[in-house]
């Protein structure tokens, strides 16, 4: 039976799992820094090594997580609406749009907030694309809603492809980081954490109704669910979650896919308890992931999306060979 | 008299351009149970969800204790009407508990969690519907006549005045059937719930039902008393097939020739 108290114990335990994962990226890196001076740094005290852990690490740790949060906020909320085990936050094009728009200011030179703006803009370009295509006859079904969104993200692929094949070398290293995903490129990590503290805010109170539609759209709307809404709503939202991550910090692969799944396994499919946990899952898994980025082959740095995957793929082979036939 | 349950008022209902119902006048007021017969395609199905008011009619209107359904917010309806579709689809993993516990979401506020009472309303409708002690089981691993009740349990859950069932029968074995209808059939009688459900077997139609809407697929309809309706020359029109009737203590039973 769902419970309230199951799910604060489990949301308590996980927030302890995101502060061991900000402690351990703090800590952790080319640069050692021992517990006892991040400490004294994050109470403000100057002392040798604060620049490394304030300039440095905390902001990056913070888009980290959000950008994890994010994605596995959008994940969660991709997969119910619609209906389908294997959707993820990538899969209605978003990222493909704003791929194509990174894309394109890289080659032509842009500066980084000029990358950041044209790969939301691509987003969004992207998003209105799919809802356009996909609402044209207003039949609006999961089917025709995810073979638009496939086919747009196919031809982002495309579009993607031309310009790394046109691009001249010294550029191409710096479209693969962020066609991969790379938290060396985050910017300030407030716009991403705001981001992520509104959708939740935003995601939350329909948390009930999500369950109810994940089960079919007639039952939900039998049930008391007012369902066209709500899906454009959840359709908004989750695009909107995802270019906010993907503008940070580029497409990082399989957080959005696997840890919703990860999240479901453990506890269930109750979306009132699964988005705050697929969150603070999804946060610390990316910083954690980013962590072991920094410091495999310290100096030298991985693109975080590559971790993710290499991660993600063997776990989500393992969850799904597991699952109940 | 109060206000009937439900009640439509020139209902036109069309399924891809094709006029299924036309102009339908129907009420149906507390303890009242209308039985829903016709052939494959007929309509009937079309014409239950759009009683339910989960489509839109192609004219006329569907009141649900005299206010139109279309004009009234989804958890009013929800808690007015309770609608067993015909096919249960569950992409995601849940157990038994948890998907009988989704019929009380209409009484549910914004953030409050199902109290141990709605546990218990769960736990009694698992039981009336022979599920009692799989409360925790994952909803895969059921049977498709089990799914079908466990789906009829969430309909209890819901407790709305009003029910309306798309071949509640389906999957079903023959025990099960009975069971089902006797508990319907009490619901109707004990607690004066309305019941308009979509059925397959004009006898147990002409056992469980009071009255008996025809759909005949062009449009036309009719109906009136099962005694006087369901009758073997009525149903040989309906089906397009000769039947003959038998009677045996007060049950019809038809025989195709």
């Amino acid at each position: 039976m769902p419970n309230r108290q199951r799910a604060i114990l489990i949301l308590v335990s996980l927030s302890l799992l995101a502060v061991a994962s900000f402690g351990l990226a703090l800590t952790v890196g080319s640069y050692q820094v021992a517990s006892a001076e991040v400490l004294a740094a994050l109470l403000g005290q100057a002392g040798g090594a604060g620049d490394i852990v304030l300039q440095l690490r905390l902001p990056r740790a913070l888009a980290g997580f959000a950008c994890g949060g994010l994605l596995a906020l959008a994940g969660a909320l991709m997969q119910v609406l619609l209906r389908n085990p294997l959707a993820d936050p990538y899969v209605l094009g978003i990222s493909g749009g704003a791929g194509v728009g990174a894309m394109f200011a890289i080659l032509i030179g842009l500066p980084t907030l000029g990358i950041d703006g044209l790969a939301f803009a691509g987003a969004l370009g992207a998003m209105f694309l799919v809802f356009g295509l996909a609402h044209g006859d207003g039949s609006w079904t999961q089917t025709r809603l995810l073979l638009t969104g496939v086919i747009v993200a196919a031809g982002c692929g495309a579009l993607v492809a031309l310009m790394l094949s046109i691009a001249p070398d010294t550029k191409l290293r710096g479209m693969l980081f962020w066609l991969m995903g790379d938290l060396a490129q985050a910017g300030s990590s407030w716009p991403p954490l705001l981001a992520l503290a509104i959708a939740l805010t935003l995601a939350m109170p329909f948390a009930r109704e999500l369950n109810l539609l994940a089960r079919g759209m007639m039952q939900a709307q039998a049930l008391g669910v007012a369902v066209n809404r709500l899906r454009y709503a959840i359709f908004l939202l989750a695009s909107l979650v995802t270019a906010a991550s993907v503008t940070t910090a580029g497409s990082i692969g399989f957080v959005g896919l696997v840890v919703p799944h990860l999240v479901r396994l453990a506890t269930g499919n109750d979306q009132r308890l699964l988005l705050p946990a697929s969150v603070l899952a999804g946060g610390s898994m990316l910083v954690l992931a980013d962590t072991l980025a920094r410091t495999v082959i310290a100096p030298q740095q991985l693109p975080v999306g590559v971790l993710t995957a290499l991660i993600g793929v063997p776990v989500f082979l393992f969850l799904l060979s597991r699952q109940p036939k | 008299m109060s206000s009937p349950l439900i009640e439509t008022r020139q209902l036109v209902v069309e399924v891809g351009g094709r006029c299924v119902v036309n102009h339908l006048d129907l009420a149906v007021a507390a303890g009242e149970r209308l039985a829903i017969l016709g052939r494959n395609g007929a309509g009937k199905s079309t014409l239950l969800s759009t009683l339910a008011g989960l489509r839109k009619p192609a004219g006329g209107a569907v009141l649900l204790d005299g206010e139109d359904c279309l004009l009234m917010p989804p958890r009013q309806a929800a808690l007015r009407r309770a609608w067993l579709g015909q096919f249960q689809t569950d992409p995601f993993g849940s157990t038994v508990l948890e998907t009988a516990l989704t019929g009380r979401h209409p009484h549910l506020g914004r953030w409050d969690w199902e109290s141990t009472r709605d546990g218990e309303l769960a736990r009694n409708a698992l039981q009336a519907v022979g599920l009692a002690g799989m409360e925790k089981r994952q909803i895969h691993t059921f049977s498709g006549g089990e799914r079908q009740r466990l789906a009829i349990a969430t309909l209890l859950t819901q407790a709305a005045p009003l029910y309306l069932l798309d071949e509640p029968l389906s999957h079903l074995d023959l025990n099960h059937q009975m069971a089902v209808l006797e508990l319907f059939a009490s619901a109707a009688r004990d607690c004066g719930a309305g019941l308009i459900m979509v059925l397959h077997d004009p006898a147990l139609a002409h056992r469980f039902c009071d009255r008996a809407l025809l759909l005949y697929g062009d449009g036309r309809t009719e109906s009136g008393a099962v005694d006087a309706i369901l009758t073997a020359k009525t149903l040989s029109e309906l089906y397009g097939y000769g039947l003959r009737q038998l009677e045996d203590a007060g049950h019809r039973c038809f025989i195709p020739e």
